[in-house]
């Protein structure tokens, strides 16, 4: 207990009393709630601080925006949230490179608006951009609609600075979009949920704001006709930069697809498009609608929220599946999804209890897994989260994933229990 | 080696086991031919089960191992270690299995990058990464690099193509990393794995992404008096909000040696400029024009537009034959591989042309402009004596001028055996240190192509935390296995 004690004093030395605080209600996460929040104002100060959190015992959860805090299993404790909201600095944009030096913890929306100053932008369009940050989102590799053409976090990130456990604070990559000196420890770090090291800094490449964008969607008959309108838009050889498929209990899947670019060349894809979409029926594009997979968070509760990954063939079926699913449980569903196989998927499953939810979705994902994708629960009652692993099955990769979690955190400090088979 | 190893061997491999020292000498460097070490044996295997085996008596014995794909590597990662064996990949060279609507291939590591887009060209496919080397290089050593190649400035790298690995750990197990859908949950083991050198274990089956093939693909050459107005094309060119496939430079010297070698037509100029657009035809021609423009204000005085696919092929002839063609001007010479921030671009190219006439030795510079991957070709004469020690000092001084310019030691070749001394200059410490972190989770031993990439070794600690079971675990509802 004195080196608990002991510990919370250094920390308030460290980061200044005024950056310390007990923690309340709104900070726990999943049920845990931690004793203290501090938020230390640079890298240097997350590092020295892990360092007094591992020595004294105490188990620390890294946060952002804290749009995401319910993403992962339950945690097994945590002593401390480690804020990274005053990391908010845009270190550097060196426009005439093409990239980026930010901060963990500046919210997407703020690097995007300097960005735009020069015409450049961060090509990704991850959930919450007003509140989620730099940090956040690497952490849970969230990406959007534009990962069709620009990919995701792992071909953006060039270099990364991260805390560790131990009190190191170490980088990897650079500032240069190609370069392959030493491993890759922003790929390693990004989708980590923080626990391997807290991420403090983050460079990134940067791509043009594109001179047009233009969208349009469609209406398909069915899920059968839907996948053959998606493959078939990826079969030729336009470059959309969104296809996207939106479903659910109430209707016939939709397709949006986007393009930017020149004029010339947005009108000669648009014209193709048309011709390849002769047998689905066009309509208005919702307004906001690469936003679409925000409003599943939205609803009836209680819910789930699942993140599913399939091949891109595969998603038709998938959606039959839910379809059959839910018919005979009468549940309301939506989902939306990016063609190349990564999607978002709502369950509303009021008045039903949560074995019958959780039994569809161990069916879903099971079908999902032994075709190579995945299904990962992000939001759900706890009581779903107390009986199954939210991530899924890791395969037998799992116990390399704990030698790496051993040697990164080999006390166990950072998240413990959150991520995937429990590390 | 001992005769009841090469025996243990022989029983996995059959004829597929080399020990005579005449044939071992043909394994004895890679594409960086100035280091030479003979191995004790190199193994053939067929199937990812031999792999296993052999790894298996390694492990067993303590034998340090060596994987190979073609031998085309330039930083010497292929280098064999002593008292160890080489690995080659070279007789697992199947396409497994081609998967269209999902546009994924799946291969064996020695299939060469060629084949590749080879077999699914007639689909309208191609997959991205082009190394100058992709007629011989194999999809292994270009994981084990993480190459990339004049296209990934828009493409991307290796590590954007490759979903999943099947994989034999240095402990003889496998395991597979990544899958065939994106975003497998757990940590991004295929992003770290890709580019590791050699030195995380041996792939064994890759699924490859490939790409739907633009509409139109236009290239245009560009002569200038000098590779600072090509240079000040190039900012223009990406200031104005484009992306191209490809944006690459030559030197006079470049040029005079790819003439000399291949005949590719290009102007005797000071600065030669390769832009490649792709994409919809109408987006192509539109952007082309405005190249041409850009090119023309920062004093291109020639400009031409490849438009066939015959006159593409014999632009890029030039480009990537341009290392091989140094043999026509210059006895010797060192390829380097560095990488600044684009916009150095001017001040380090004045620096190497004041360091090689200090140096009293001619430098070729060909570069991949877009992404600022520059290589640097020091000239030498290796029967002069002290002067391929000359060049080695001048080529390593290049790589410290990019480093300070906030770049990389490397951008395609790998740090190898090579360039680990330099990694000391490009990260401190502690960085170094929590890299190998990653090397103690998979190779504990050391045994995958040890001594590369780090200046020295990090001890393996032994895990200190034991593993605590998730409350789910105890509980009998979650099974981690």
């Amino acid at each position: 207990m004195a080196a608990v004690e002991a510990a919370w004093s250094d920390l308030r030395a460290l980061v200044g009393a005024e950056h310390m605080r007990a923690a309340m209600l709104e900070d726990a996460v999943d049920g845990v709630l931690p004793q203290m929040v501090i938020e230390p104002g640079n890298p240097e100060e997350v590092a020295r601080a892990l360092k007094i959190a591992t020595g004294a015992g105490l188990q620390v959860i890294p946060r952002g925006g804290a749009t995401k805090m319910d993403w992962g299993n339950p945690p097994r404790s945590g002593a401390l949230i480690l804020s990274t909201r005053r990391l908010n600095r845009i270190v550097e944009h060196a426009w005439g490179d093409m990239t980026a030096t930010v901060g963990a913890g500046c919210t997407f929306q703020q690097l995007q608006q300097t960005l735009a100053e020069h015409g450049q932008r961060l090509a990704l369009d991850p959930l919450w951009p007003d509140k989620a940050t730099i940090g956040g989102i690497l952490a849970t590799n969230d990406s959007g609609p534009l990962r069709i053409r620009f990919g995701s976090l792992r071909d953006l990130i060039i270099g990364i600075t991260l805390a560790l456990p131990d009190g190191t604070l170490a980088k990897s990559g650079g500032k240069v979009v190609k370069n392959v000196a030493g491993y890759d420890l922003p790929k390693l770090a990004t989708g980590s949920l923080g626990t391997l090291g807290i991420i403090t800094q983050a460079i990134f490449r940067l791509h043009p704001v594109p001179r047009e964008i233009r969208t349009l969607s469609f209406s398909t008959s069915d899920s059968g006709s839907m996948n053959a309108l998606v493959l078939a838009i990826q079969d030729c050889n336009m470059v959309p930069t969104g296809v996207q498929v939106r479903a659910g209990s109430s209707s016939t899947p939709e397709v949006d697809l986007r393009f930017e670019g020149t004029t010339a060349g947005c009108d000669a894809q648009i014209e193709q498009t048309l011709r390849i979409a002769s047998g689905a029926r066009r309509i208005e594009s919702p307004a906001d609608v690469w936003n679409a997979c925000s409003e599943l968070w939205s609803g009836a509760e209680p819910s789930v929220v699942c993140k599913f990954t399939l091949l891109p063939a595969d998603l038709g079926t998938f959606l039959n599946s839910i379809r059959k699913a839910s018919e005979s449980l009468h549940w309301p569903w939506r989902l939306v999804a990016q063609a190349v196989g990564v999607g978002y998927l709502r369950i509303e499953g009021e008045g039903t209890d949560t074995g019958a939810l959780l039994s569809v979705l161990q069916d879903l994902r099971k079908k999902l897994e032994t075709r190579g994708g995945s299904l990962v629960i992000l939001r759900c009652p706890l009581e779903i989260k107390s009986k199954t692993d939210v991530w899924g099955s890791a395969g037998d990769a799992l116990a390399l994933m704990r030698n790496i979690k051993a040697q990164f955190d080999p006390t166990g400090v950072l998240n413990p229990g959150r991520f995937i088979g429990g590390i | 080696m001992e005769a009841r190893i090469l025996g243990q061997f022989r029983a996995i491999v059959g004829k597929g086991l080399i020990a005579e020292a005449s044939e071992l000498h043909t394994y004895e460097c890679d594409g960086l031919t100035n280091l030479r070490v003979l191995p004790q044996a190199v193994l053939l295997p067929t199937s990812t089960g031999e792999v296993q085996a052999i790894v298996r008596i390694c492990q067993r014995e303590k034998i340090p191992f060596v994987a190979r794909g073609s031998g085309t590597g330039l930083s010497g990662g292929a280098l064999p270690v002593e008292n160890g064996v080489v690995i080659s990949l070279a007789r697992m060279n199947r396409i497994l299995e081609v998967d269209l609507p999902n546009a994924r291939v799946v291969v064996e590591p020695g299939v060469i990058n060629a084949e590749v887009t080879q077999r699914v060209a007639p689909h309208g496919y191609f997959f991205a990464p082009d190394p100058s080397s992709q007629s011989v290089c194999s999809i292994g050593g270009n994981v084990a690099e993480n190459s990339g190649g004049a296209h990934c400035l828009k493409y991307g790298f290796t590590a954007t193509h490759v979903m999943a690995l099947e994989v034999v750990l240095p402990d003889a197990s496998i395991v597979h990393l990544g899958s065939r859908a994106l975003d497998r949950p757990g940590y991004d083991l295929p992003g770290i794995f890709v580019g590791s050198e050699g030195t995380l274990g041996i792939a064994t089956k890759v699924v490859l992404r490939i790409v739907k093939k633009p509409a139109v693909i236009q290239t245009l050459l560009a002569a200038f008096n000098s590779t600072n107005e090509a240079g000040a094309a190039v900012s223009g060119i990406i200031g104005a909000g484009m992306l191209p496939a490809a944006i690459e430079m030559m030197d006079n010297l470049a040029i005079q040696a790819a003439e000399a070698s291949v005949h590719a037509g290009y102007p005797n100029c000071g600065g030669l400029l390769l832009v490649e657009l792709d994409g919809p035809a109408a987006e192509v021609e539109h952007l082309m024009d405005q190249v041409g423009e850009i090119c023309t204000q920062c004093g291109a005085w020639e400009i031409r537009v490849a438009q066939s696919e015959a006159e593409r092929a014999v632009v890029w002839k030039g480009r990537k034959a341009a290392f091989a063609a140094m043999g026509r001007i210059s006895p010797n010479y060192i390829v380097q591989d560095g990488v600044i921030p684009r916009t150095a671009l001017p001040k380090v190219l004045s620096e190497i042309e004041r360091m090689s006439a200090a140096e009293g030795l001619r430098v070729a510079n060909v570069f991949h402009a877009g992404d600022g991957n520059l290589h640097p070709l020091v000239l030498y004469d290796g029967r002069i004596p002290g002067q391929e020690e000359r060049a080695m000092e001048l080529s390593i001084n290049i790589l410290r001028l990019c480093v300070k310019c906030g770049g990389s030691i490397t951008g395609e070749h790998g740090v190898g055996e090579e360039k680990k001394m330099m990694m000391s200059e490009m990260f401190a410490e502690p960085d170094l240190e929590t890299m190998q972190l990653v090397r103690c989770a998979f190779d504990p031993q050391q045994l995958s192509n040890p001594g590369k990439v780090f200046p020295r070794t990090r001890l393996c600690a032994e895990r200190t935390g034991p593993y605590q079971p998730h409350p789910l675990e105890v509980a009998g509802v979650a099974q981690f296995f």
